[in-house]
């Protein structure tokens, strides 16, 4: 099972669908050069199912056809969730045990991101996807900044709360401010604090790519569709487990 | 819109919902004409011409107000210590004086007596001929939309423009406009709320949207008008009065023409962390700017929905809004300029979703049959998944047209995904016709039951409001601030609390002295004369 080909009402048929524009007006010309650059795409045959004129010199097209690339799921990588999932129950417990004490979260969105969707899901008691955010967690002390927060801000704030970890959202991506960002902060907390005391840095986002942790100077990155559940098992998992484990 | 309700809301209901919307916005209006701040007196000096920067980009008007309160303060206003000083012949104008006092060679004092009453007259002048500009540009607008033609339907249909660069937004401005859009608005740069100064120039740089500055509304209005011309339809122009700087920057839409403004009486305090006096001044100012310039304003109840679910907060939508009237006809707006917010954000998996949606939003039709509305697409739900965001933008449009919205910002399946193409454009624009083409009319045959899903809930929904304007009337604080402030620090809107001392922009703010002379406000304040449709 692990060569596949794209399904689409037929095992190994391949069938893809693809909508794109080109910038010339519509003519059968601009059908064919859709065709050519299906082709190019590997799809063949490609049947162009839709083209529209779009504002002045453009054309929109739909186009399905059968791709002959193979898949290997073996040759995939990413990043597996490494630890394991506990209840708001279990996490309550696990650090009561091994911490002695509440974890501390410090978090918000930094820069001029002022989008707190994000952030709010994960640590407000109100959540996402079902599950509570870190508020609820008896256990966890929730620190949220909200939105527009600078570094220095976030480094004080983590400082003067004893943060165990600080939790960052970024959701405008625009000329990749979120990996700018997200640099200049773990830049700073590198900085502030000798590498034994630094508190534990996760950055979450939409347009995120969850293997770009080292690239970007923090511990762990979440993207599209992490639940409150998963950022808390994976505070205990490195801040009680790891801790009781050494 | 027929007189009786079709919700079965009854009347004494909806006048005491106003009743306490103005109970609890009057102590605030007392508190905004109580105090001035930096952008009222920035405001205040380019209505009377100071424009353009230093070589730092620093605008003249930070340096001339940063100059005068170094000497004498705020909180007499700086009119009458700078035209003091043009009468003493320090400069031959504002740019020379403004020049000079970032130089430190001259010094500025509150003028008394003859001198006081000789600075008073000529900065009435010189800001008097500011407010005429705008008189001017309401009246040219007037004529351009006879002359022309206005847009020929409700809603009218407003579209985003977000590149960064005002050279790249006015070929998409037009392109969007010649697709079939009724407004135009140039979502900002990211951080502009919260700079407290304007930037200057046409400026290409943003995050995810285009600095607002004076010259960038001109040249966007210029291109506008031009494609108004070739369209044989008048295309209106809209930008953002928020922030740190809403009166200048509704200074500067009323001198260059735009004709639609965001301007919400409290997003600055509980989505920026501005501070709360320093919003309600602002505001103030701003609202009778636009009120003045012919502008409608757009509320921005939709922040309510995306930080809250849709459906427990639908109550603080309706409470905002009766705020945002009360605040609105204080400052001189008339129904037909009240572009109310609401939006489409009720989770989609929620059972019976759309006729929640319909309620509300017939609420709100109902709460303000002569106000245009501005109906806003749903975004919190938009997962990715183009196909089932580009259905739920139809049920979105479907609802605006049978609750008769004035403005529909369109919606686009890619929200969330990336910044608009082209064929979302046009694909959410064909979405927008076929609604509207298929049901438009929909509304003559559409009566929800009285006793019905729909119109329970409306009432429902209208009864929560009350009750929660209520609480806010009986908030108090340690303080002693009147009762929405205490209501807005504790944390009464959202979870965000947000107290009157505390917030960004609080150093600018500063209570009237005796002394304290404003020729914009005096000449705003007055009652108008004549001013129509």
């Amino acid at each position: 099972m692990s060569i596949i080909r794209p399904y689409g009402d037929t095992t190994g048929d391949g069938m893809v669908q693809l909508s794109f524009t080109l910038p010339m007006p519509h003519s059968k010309v601009a059908e064919g050069a859709a065709v050519q650059l299906a082709n190019k795409m590997g799809m063949e045959p490609a049947l162009v199912v839709h083209a529209k004129p779009v504002g002045e010199g453009f054309t929109f097209f739909v186009v399905y056809g059968r791709v002959s690339h193979l898949v290997d799921t073996d040759a995939v990588s990413v990043v597996e969730r490494d630890y394991p999932l506990l209840t708001p129950k279990e996490a309550n417990a696990a650090i009561k045990q091994g911490l002695r004490r509440r974890l501390v979260v410090v978090g918000g969105c930094i820069g001029t991101d002022a989008h707190t969707v994000g952030i709010d899901a994960i640590l407000n008691i109100k959540g996402f996807a079902g599950e509570k955010g870190l508020e609820y967690y008896r256990e966890l002390k929730v620190v949220n900044l909200g939105a527009q927060v600078s570094v220095p801000e976030l480094v004080a704030a983590a400082r003067a709360e004893k943060a165990d970890a600080v939790l960052v959202s970024q959701v405008v991506t625009q000329r990749d401010a979120h990996l700018l960002n997200t640099r200049e902060m773990s830049a700073a907390f590198r900085e502030a604090y000798p590498a034994d005391r630094r508190p534990l840095l996760v950055v979450g986002g939409p347009r995120f790519d969850e293997a770009m942790s080292a690239d970007l100077g923090v511990d762990r990155v979440f993207t599209r569709g992490t639940t409150p559940g998963e950022v808390a098992s994976f505070l205990v998992h490195r801040l009680v487990s790891a801790k009781v484990a050494s | 819109m027929a007189t009786t309700s079709t919700l079965g809301i009854d009347r004494a209901d909806v006048r005491r919902a106003r009743t306490l919307a103005r109970q609890v916005g009057k102590p605030i209006v007392d508190l905004a004409r109580r105090h001035t701040t930096v952008s009222v007196e920035r405001a205040t000096l380019r209505l009377a011409g100071l424009d353009g920067a230093d070589a730092e980009g620093t605008p003249w008007v930070n340096r001339l107000v940063d100059a005068v309160r170094a000497d004498c303060g705020l909180e007499h206003g700086v009119a009458l210590p700078v035209w003091d000083a043009l009468v003493r012949g320090e400069a031959d104008d504002l740019h020379v004086l403004a020049q000079k006092a970032s130089a430190g060679s001259v010094r500025f004092s509150l003028p008394e007596g003859r001198a006081a009453t000789r600075a008073r007259s000529a900065s009435s002048k010189a800001v008097g001929a500011g407010i005429r500009t705008i008189d001017r540009q309401r009246a040219r607008r007037e004529k351009f939309i006879k002359r022309v033609g206005d847009a020929p339907r409700k809603p009218w249909i407003y579209l985003i423009v977000a590149t960064g660069d005002i050279h790249e937004d006015i070929p998409q401005a037009q392109a969007a406009a010649r697709a079939g859009a009724d407004v135009i608005a140039v979502i900002r740069s990211t951080g502009q709320s919260l700079l407290d100064f304007v930037p200057e120039g046409a400026t290409r740089e943003g995050f995810a949207g285009t600095y607002a500055t004076q010259e960038n509304f001109r040249l966007m209005r210029a291109a506008l008008d031009e494609t108004s011309q070739e369209l044989g339809r008048y295309v209106r122009l809209t930008n953002y009065a928020s922030g740190l700087c809403m009166p200048e920057i509704a200074a500067l839409a009323g001198l260059e023409r735009l004709d639609m403004m965001l301007n919400d009486s409290m997003y600055g305090i509980l989505f920026r962390d501005i501070n709360p006096i320093r919003t309600f001044v602002d505001q103030r100012f701003s609202r009778q700017v636009h009120a003045r310039a012919g502008i409608i304003i757009n509320t921005g109840e939709d922040n309510y929905l995306t930080t809250a679910d849709a459906v427990e907060a639908a109550h603080t939508v309706t409470t905002s809004q009766l705020l945002n009237e009360y605040f609105a006809k204080e400052a001189g707006l008339e129904d037909w300029q009240l572009g109310l917010g609401h939006a489409f954000e009720i989770d989609p998996d929620v059972p019976d979703s759309f006729r929640l949606e319909l309620a509300h939003a017939l609420l709100a039709r109902e709460l303000f049959p002569e106000a245009p509305l501005k109906w806003m697409p749903p975004t919190r739900h938009m997962t990715g998944d183009i196909f089932r965001g580009y259905l739920l933008d139809a049920f979105f449009n479907l609802v605006g047209a049978l609750t008769d919205q004035g403005i529909l910002l369109v919606g686009m399946m890619t929200e969330a995904v990336v910044t608009p193409w082209l064929s979302d454009r046009d694909l959410a624009l064909q979405n927008v016709r076929y609604v509207m083409n298929a049901a438009g009319n929909l509304r003559e045959d559409f009566h929800p039951a009285p006793d019905g899903f729909i119109a329970t809930r409306a009432r429902q929904v209208l009864a929560e409001s009350i009750q929660l304007l209520d609480q806010i009337r009986n908030d108090t604080d340690a303080a002693g601030d009147p009762p929405l402030l205490a209501a807005i620090a504790d944390g009464t809107f959202g979870l965000m609390k947000r107290p009157a001392d505390r917030g960004k922009g609080l150093d600018g703010v500063a209570a009237k002295s005796e002394a304290y002379f404003n020729p914009a406000t005096e000449i705003l304040d007055a009652p108008k004369q004549g001013a129509g449709k």
